[in-house]
């Protein structure tokens, strides 16, 4: 039995929990205004919002329903278009018409929950952060410019938002209907999901964001271990001069960090670049890993951080080094029982430097072609430790070992980095698909390990160096 | 006025093909698709997925009651296949179960074998091995062959352009149910009921009118729903006609994208003559069109290549000729712009070729190539009401092209990390139906009792605003209040054999007729009215919901008049008709006046090229268009907004992938990219040419669907300049769209970390 409400009503379910929440809602409640464009998190057609209880507030998120178990919605509160009618538009509704930011209408419920969900966040009010609210939803008919427009109007009318209660506040300035402030309360009478794993055969699932992908029928009678929600596998902390991550940690988790904002001050163009704000917020560090996508971008990330990664199988840990945890395309040094506990690496001193570089088609909302993430410590002019990761270039994620060794003890200079970047080639091995071809992704991947160097040190490396 | 449907849309209230309530007992229909390009079937099993608790039935071609055939121009198209394959994902069985995902489930256990047989997926090859789908055209004036001699400048290339998939958010499907008389009413999410409605009939052997075709609205179809929405139409209507269950069928979009046909491919070669004053004064171009396994819209679609293959441009001497190339592709089909876009990127490639030998700016060559009034086009059209030249003006003078320029000569002579490039990009495109008969139109308007309207047309709402204008036009002739009006569904029973919604022409066409049909309704009101205030017909007028005599406003109201004329036994209901004027071509002569009028405008597109990643940014576009005289700005520049950027989506970021062996690998949102918010342009500027508009435009207000999407090609050009500044050795391709790999790779060309790469490339 899943027990969760949606809009205003209390559900109880005996459906399976492996099924989407998206068909839950269209095929079993006939909410039909949460619409169907990909089935694979890709379009944000399918957006919801998913209300939480924490420190006694609620916290709204958005997620894409298409690729949402059902069974990650225990004790949640699942807001759908329906749920956001009033009598009256909404400001966010009459912005979107006022501005014409519909035209065939159908991606139109789902910036429309995106927004709202906007207007009932604790975040900064800012054009800059509205826009990264709607960056998970396409639109194939407006060209987005109305929809711009329609996004600044919003921020104009939450200006005055209280962003300590902004919920409360949303109710009050008709952002949302009044039910809002029943929820709280409603929630707290849900028990908490017990645990589903019955024996180590289940399919152990996080988010969901790869697995409702590639198995979304498989799934869907499947013996699930939901993970997402287990307390002890949320949170970010540091120790003993140690970030540690718990592995249900979600992307946005990492980006709304303040642990992990105080120590990368560009952290927010960095994981802006991976998927979209409803997959971020679904999608967790250890799923990440486990996907053992050769070009994850998490991974490339925290490769290139030197981090270790310890394993549980409920009774013993062990502690590896992330980058060893890859043994073949999709082969992980994990016995089926085991999970992620935790990711965790040093905290980067003021003499270390960390950068992040992606290439895709699509600047966002894309897999990556190449990926690559650095962090160098300099002492004295003089490389004392450097990790350089390479993503999309071999069948696993790769720290560039003969690349990092070559630059090690050596002094910070063109010459050594040029000599260091004709090292990258010979350690990768590139195919051609439908993201590049292979030559394409050895000069891509040069080129980004050079943006590390431009991007950290701009005044010592610049293009012209390769020109 | 804002989109009558946009309330609606916002609170999630409009209905879509999913979205309608399915009757008790509905089925759920899924294709089992060829998984090889082409083959011939050896063995074919479906024992096991017959078997599968919930399966109802796999439907063949043996079980067609018609005719097995869905081709629109020709009949060169099954709708189920035979025993040979011609494209990876062609249908071959149709499985009917009680739910979709049993039915998937099943699909996974029919076995069918195949014999392969070789597999073309380029056009220049079918070309070779003379695969073509009918036989080439050649639109000709001049005599190019006689004036090269004459050119004091002369360049040959090739340029090529990659498909487009047209990504409307609500994929194809369509839900049939039978009726009495052994009839079938299908819910169809199409451009085209008719189409749909006289192929089902075909292929269920009965009457048209046994087949009733309705449509509420579509989820976006930029031509994709044109003829490509058939299959699933007729589809649901056999399965219901052999089972007489409801059939439903909502397309899974990799399903969707792998069976469909998009915007087609072209490989082109093209030869320019200039004269010292930079005329133009000869082309020649060839286009090979990758048409896929089958006809569908290819024929139409090259005809208007061959139409816009010159542009906005006049050139006194042109060659142009088209081969339709037979591929193992799926069929491709109609796209916004309808081959326009391609023809017109093949004489903007030999322009930028040219002005790049000859070190000026393209649009040095372009500006002294408009089309002017009393020009003659290839195809034997007068050039009147022409607008390229103003528009030009217009847009180098308002939005400042030297200023411009000198901004990005400047940023570039003081970055090598970034550059800049700027690109003009005029455009003039034919409205019509390039296919004569197909340019008319009906509209069934009812005026009930409480003096409230109901309209019907042949038009499909699908985004582009058509029942807010549809509703305007009948407000403004009946001088009433817009919220009287309501557009009811696209019904073939309540207007039949209508065209498609597409050409950019819909609302010209079901508008005009539109008109017709209110304006016989208001005579009669008006006849009643004289006769109820004692005065001349000629002295009545109805102004906002007045009657009025010689203009004065009386008592008797909208409400009141319809009230009268109902009792006085007038009819309230009427049909209009219109077929657009002035129109013929013929095609033997490949001569003719094909369109009502032509729609202009020019745009200026600046970019921003990261030279070291070789990612790139559009800052802005800035343009002038014709628009006539808007009858609804906010939508007509939404049609601008929303053609431009899926025109840069195609000259950029969207790329169709195939494997030699016709199998598809940009198959879903994850492998095929179109526009986000963030990869559009950081500004578009919308300025309307000051014009009185085009007498056979609905209200003078210009079509306006298409010609847009043309501003997008300037977006390769200005990219290309870019990378230009950064690499000198940049030697100039024109084969869209030009991704971040081509990008990169252009401008590393000819230096050695490129070789470097190459090199370690052979080793590995």
């Amino acid at each position: 039995m899943i027990k969760f409400i949606l809009n205003n009503k209390l559900i109880s379910t005996n459906e399976s929990p492996g099924m989407t929440t998206l068909d839950f809602i269209r095929y079993n409640k006939h909410l039909v205004g949460t619409k169907i464009g990909c089935r694979e998190g890709d379009c944000g057609a399918c957006t919801v919002l998913v209300g939480q209880l924490r420190d006694e507030k609620m916290i709204y998120n958005t997620m894409t329903s298409c690729i949402a178990p059902l069974g990650n919605m225990q004790g949640k509160h699942i807001v759908t278009i329906e749920g956001l009618n009033m009598e009256k538009m909404t400001p966010v509704q009459a912005a979107m018409v006022e501005e014409s930011g519909t035209q065939c209408g159908f991606c139109t419920p789902g910036f429309v929950v995106s927004l709202s969900g906007f207007a009932m966040s604790s975040e900064e009010v800012t054009f800059k952060n509205a826009i990264s609210a709607i960056d998970g939803n396409i639109c194939r008919c407006t060209g987005y410019k109305s929809i711009e427009r329609a996004a600044q109007i919003i921020v104009d009318q939450l200006q005055a938002k209280d962003l300590k209660d902004p919920v409360n506040w949303a109710i009050e300035n008709n952002f949302i209907p009044i039910y809002f402030n029943t929820i709280p309360e409603r929630l707290k009478e849900i028990i908490p999901l017990p645990a589903i794993s019955k024996n180590g055969t289940s399919t152990k699932v996080g988010g969901g964001t790869d697995l409702y992908v590639q198995r979304h029928d498989d799934m869907h009678h499947a013996d699930i271990d939901f993970l997402f929600d287990k307390t002890n596998l949320n949170g970010i902390h540091i120790k003993d001069n140690e970030v540690i991550i718990q592995g249900g940690a979600t992307a946005s988790d990492l980006l709304y960090s303040k642990e992990l904002n105080a120590h990368f001050p560009n952290l927010w163009q960095h994981l802006k670049l991976v998927s979209s704000t409803p997959i971020r917020n679904m999608g967790t560090i250890a799923g990440n890993f486990v996907n053992a996508s050769p070009i994850g971008d998490l991974t490339a990330f925290f490769i290139g951080l030197n981090a270790s990664i310890t394993l549980s199988d409920g009774a013993n840990k062990r502690t590896i080094l992330l980058k060893d945890f890859y043994k073949g395309y999709k082969i992980l040094d994990k016995k089926p029982y085991e999970i992620i506990e935790s990711v965790h690496f040093k905290i980067p001193d003021a003499n270390t430097h960390f950068n992040f570089e992606k290439i895709s088609k699509r600047r966002y909302l894309d897999i990556a072609t190449v990926n690559s993430a650095m962090s160098l410590r300099l002492k004295d002019d003089i490389i004392t430790e450097i990790y350089i990761s390479a993503g999309g270039v071999g069948p696993t994620p790769l720290l560039l070992e003969n690349t990092c060794n070559f630059l090690q003890g050596k002094i910070l200079n063109i010459q050594n980095i040029q000599e260091a970047l004709d090292f990258i080639q010979s350690e990768i091995s590139p195919i051609s698909d439908a993201r590049g071809t292979a030559e394409y992704k050895r000069l891509a991947l040069r080129q980004i390990v050079f943006a590390h160097f431009t991007e950290c040190f701009p005044q010592t490396f610049k293009i012209e160096a390769l020109i | 006025m804002k989109n009558v449907d946009a309330k609606n849309h916002v609170s999630g209230k409009s209905i879509y093909l999913d979205d309608i309530p399915v009757r008790q007992g509905t089925l759920h229909a899924l294709l089992y698709d060829a998984p090889v390009a082409h083959a011939i079937i050896t063995h074919i099993d479906y024992s096991e997925a017959e078997a599968l608790e919930g399966v109802v039935r796999i439907i063949t071609h043996q079980d067609i009651p018609g005719e097995n055939q869905i081709g629109g121009i020709f009949p060169d198209e099954p709708l189920l296949a035979e025993n040979d394959i011609h494209f990876w994902g062609m249908p071959i069985a149709l499985i009917i179960a009680e739910s979709e995902y049993i039915a998937r489930q099943a699909r996974a256990l029919v076995k069918i074998e195949y014999k392969e047989l070789p597999v073309i997926t380029d056009p220049r090859e079918a070309r070779k091995q003379d695969s073509l789908i009918f036989p080439p055209r050649t639109f000709k004036i001049g005599n190019p062959e006689n004036t090269w001699e004459n050119c004091e400048y002369v360049f040959e290339g090739e340029a090529d352009s990659n498909g487009q998939e047209h990504l409307y958010i609500e994929t194809q499907g369509a839900y049939a149910y039978p009726t009495e008389h052994g009839s079938i009413r299908i819910s169809s999410s199409t451009q085209g009921p008719t189409a749909v409605q006289k192929t089902a009939a075909r292929v269920l052997g009965v009457d048209m009118n046994r087949i009733e075709v309705d449509v509420t609205r579509l989820g976006g179809g930029f031509g994709g729903k044109e003829d490509q929405a058939t299959a699933w139409g007729v589809l649901c209507a056999l399965a219901a006609q052999i089972l007489q269950k409801p059939i439903k069928y909502s397309v899974h979009r990799m399903d969707d994208m792998r069976i469909t046909g998009k915007r087609h491919p072209y490989r082109s070669d093209y030869k320019i003559g200039l004269d010292k004053n930079l005329k133009i004064i000869a082309y020649e171009a060839t286009f090979h069109q990758n048409a896929g396994a089958a006809a569908d819209l290819s024929p139409a679609v090259m005809e208007r290549t061959l139409f816009h293959a010159t542009n906005a441009y006049f050139v006194p001497n042109v060659q142009v000729t088209a081969y339709s190339c037979k591929t193992h592709l799926p069929p491709n089909t109609a796209f916004r712009g309808f081959g326009g876009p391609q023809g017109m990127f093949v004489i903007e490639s030999a322009i930028a070729h040219a002005a790049n030998e000859l070190g000026i700016p393209a649009r040095d060559i372009q500006a002294a190539n408009l089309l002017k009034d009393g020009d003659e086009f290839p195809y034997g059209q007068i050039v009147d009401y022409c607008n390229a030249g103003s528009t030009w003006t217009d847009a180098i003078s308002t939005y400042n092209i030297k200023t411009i320029q000198k901004e990005v000569d400047n940023f570039n002579i003081n970055n090598n990390h970034l550059k800049k490039g700027i690109a003009v990009m005029p455009v003039c495109f034919g409205i019509s139906f390039t296919n004569t008969p197909m340019n008319h139109a009906r509209a069934l308007v009812h005026v009930y009792q409480d003096g409230s309207v109901g309209v019907s047309t042949g038009g499909v709402e699908m985004g582009q605003g058509l029942n807010t204008k549809m509703v305007q036009v009948a407000a403004h002739i009946f001088n009433i209040h817009t919220n009287r009006i309501k557009l009811e569904t696209t019904n073939t029973t309540r207007v039949a054999n209508t065209s498609p919604s597409a050409a950019s022409a819909t609302a010209d066409l079901n508008g005009k007729a539109l008109e017709i049909a209110c304006e016989k309704i208001l005579e009669r009101l008006i006849y009643v009215a004289a006769k109820q205030m004692n005065c001349a017909e000629e002295a009545i007028s109805i102004r906002e919901e007045k009657v009025c005599v010689n203009g004065q406003p009386t008592e008797l109201a909208w409400e009141k008049l319809i009230q009268t004329a109902f009792l006085s036994r007038v009819s309230l209901s009427e049909k209009g008709h219109y077929a657009t004027p002035n129109i013929h071509f013929d095609k033997q002569k490949e001569k003719g006046h094909p369109f009502a009028y032509h729609v202009y405008g020019t745009a200026i597109t600046t970019v921003t090229v990261d030279c070291l990643r070789g990612l790139y940014e559009v800052d802005s576009v800035k343009l002038v268009h014709d628009f006539g005289k808007s009858m609804n700005t906010a939508i007509d520049d939404g049609q601008v907004e929303g053609g431009l950027v899926q025109g840069i989506g195609w000259m950029t970021m969207e790329e169709i992938i195939y494997n030699k062996k016709g199998r598809l690998l940009s198959n879903a949102l994850s492998t095929y990219k179109i526009p986000d918010i963030y990869s559009v342009p950081g500004e578009i500027t919308i300025k309307p040419l000051a014009t009185e508009g085009h007498p056979l435009a609905i209200r003078k207000s210009k079509a306006v669907g298409e010609p847009p999407l043309m501003y997008g090609i300037g977006t390769y050009f200005a990219i290309q300049n870019a990378v230009k500044a950064f690499n000198p050795n940049y030697i100039l391709k024109f084969d869209a769209p030009f991704t971040p790999e081509k990008v990169l790779m252009g401008l590393y060309e000819g230096r050695e970390v490129l070789a470097k790469v190459k090199a370690e490339e052979e080793k590995a």
